[in-house]
């Protein structure tokens, strides 16, 4: 069977390759701590030395839009486009083409439906950048296989957060009984507390600093019972308008179990609090 | 007419408006220099297109939200429940550049919020379309 070599989560701050890359005299403070914390959350899973990655976002309104906007999509096609033009425009992240893996997303596929998540699935999907930010931050070279998952987080109405947990468990059980000799990572991003297009937006820190302080102490400890008793729909609006992209983080959870992180990051920035926590599940040699 | 469907299905099409918009440079660029040329050549051209053949016939908007996209007014448009995602995409598109250079990095963004204040702490118009 496949061996889950390692689980990463984090916030995806699209900002991140123009901010670190820009000349010196015109960064922000905070890009060459920025830049090695995220090169230690890099570390991470270079030295689970995966073979596949399972990639877990959401599409924002890039590809998919409000007439057909899946609850949750995966993509079974041989490759990936990756950057849409007003990503390029806003963040400055450039295009990339990514190799699928085919048969690890039929596999998936299948296994979701027999797990009663009757998924929605998509055979061209161009990715963007909830994908395209962490392999900019934990896979520069972008040379391995990916099985892209979407869920959506921002376009109402929502499942709830246990939906979520489940969905993350569904995916482990599944990456569990691959039968390949392949490492594979599970990696995902969300949001902690954000707001956009929003009163609360860009401000000095993120707009909910005492959600922020729990969500990554919730994070770090496994804690999914008290994600689910305090964490509702409703809960994570009052944090900011975007706040629902922690829900992609609690999918991550749900791949990892309900375990104490082995890695735990973070970054105070301007506009959000930056997280990166990294699982390595018993039994995986990292 | 049903007023709240007819609503419901207009704060879609001004999101409709807001997408198709904002990922074309060539149709972001016109919104930006003759904003009431381009809501029109919208409404008669690509707001009811499917695909390259059908078109939909159901779909219009109304007079405020014509106005609102016309003012490039985003506190109207975030009072409408025009997705916030969509709203600030379009806008930074549009004005970013401009401010970073007249003002400085992020000001753009933090006037943007900053004539959204009196919605702090209350609970925003929904974005469900």
């Amino acid at each position: 069977m496949a061996k889950l070599a390692a689980v990463l989560a984090s916030t995806h701050h699209p900002f991140y390759l123009k901010a670190t890359t820009a000349p010196v005299g015109e960064q922000i403070p905070q890009a060459a701590e920025w830049k090695r914390k995220v090169e230690a959350y890099r570390q991470t899973l270079t030295r689970a030395n995966p073979d596949i990655l399972v990639m877990v976002g959401s599409d924002h309104f890039h590809q998919l839009f409000l007439d057909n906007y899946p609850t949750f999509l995966i993509g079974r096609a041989p490759r990936y486009d990756a950057t849409f033009y007003n990503e390029e425009r806003e963040f400055g992240i450039p295009k990339y083409v990514l190799e699928g893996h085919e048969d690890l997303s039929g596999f998936m596929h299948r296994g979701l439906i027999d797990r009663n998540f009757d998924f929605a699935f998509s055979n061209e999907l161009k990715i963007d950048h909830s994908i395209i930010c962490p392999i900019i931050t934990t896979r520069p070279q972008a040379d391995l296989p990916i099985v892209p998952i979407y869920a959506n987080i921002f376009a109402p109405p929502l499942p709830s957060p246990k939906r979520y947990w489940e969905l993350g468990r569904a995916i482990r059980e599944i990456i569990d009984a691959y039968p390949s000799d392949r490492r594979i990572a599970a990696i995902g991003t969300g949001h902690l507390s954000l707001e956009l297009g929003g009163p609360r937006q860009f401000g000095e820190h993120g707009p909910d600093p005492e959600f922020d302080r729990r969500a990554v102490q919730w994070l770090a400890a496994g804690d999914i019972e008290s994600i689910l008793d305090q964490v509702t729909l409703e809960s994570l609006a009052r944090a900011g308008n975007a706040t629902h992209g922690f829900l992609a983080l609690i999918v991550m959870l749900g791949v990892a179990g309900a375990e104490r992180a082995d890695y735990v990051d973070t970054l105070d920035l301007y506009h959000t609090m930056e997280a990166y926590f990294t699982w390595y599940p018993k039994g995986a040699s990292a | 007419m049903v007023p709240e469907r007819g609503v419901s299905m207009s704060k879609y099409y001004v999101n409709k408006f807001l997408y198709t918009v904002d990922s074309d440079p060539e149709l972001l660029k016109q919104y930006g220099e003759n904003p009431r040329a381009l809501v029109a050549r919208w409404e008669q051209s690509i707001g009811p297109r499917l695909n390259d053949y059908e078109i939909t016939t159901v779909t219009s908007l109304s007079d405020s939200e014509r106005e609102a996209l016309v003012a490039h007014d985003y506190v109207a448009l975030f009072e409408m429940g025009a997705h916030f995602f969509l709203s600030l995409s379009i806008f930074i598109g549009l004005y970013e550049d401009e401010w970073t250079h007249k003002y400085g990095p992020l000001s753009f963004q933090r006037e943007f919020a900053a004539r959204l204040q009196s919605w702090k702490g209350r609970e925003y118009p929904s974005v469900e379309a």
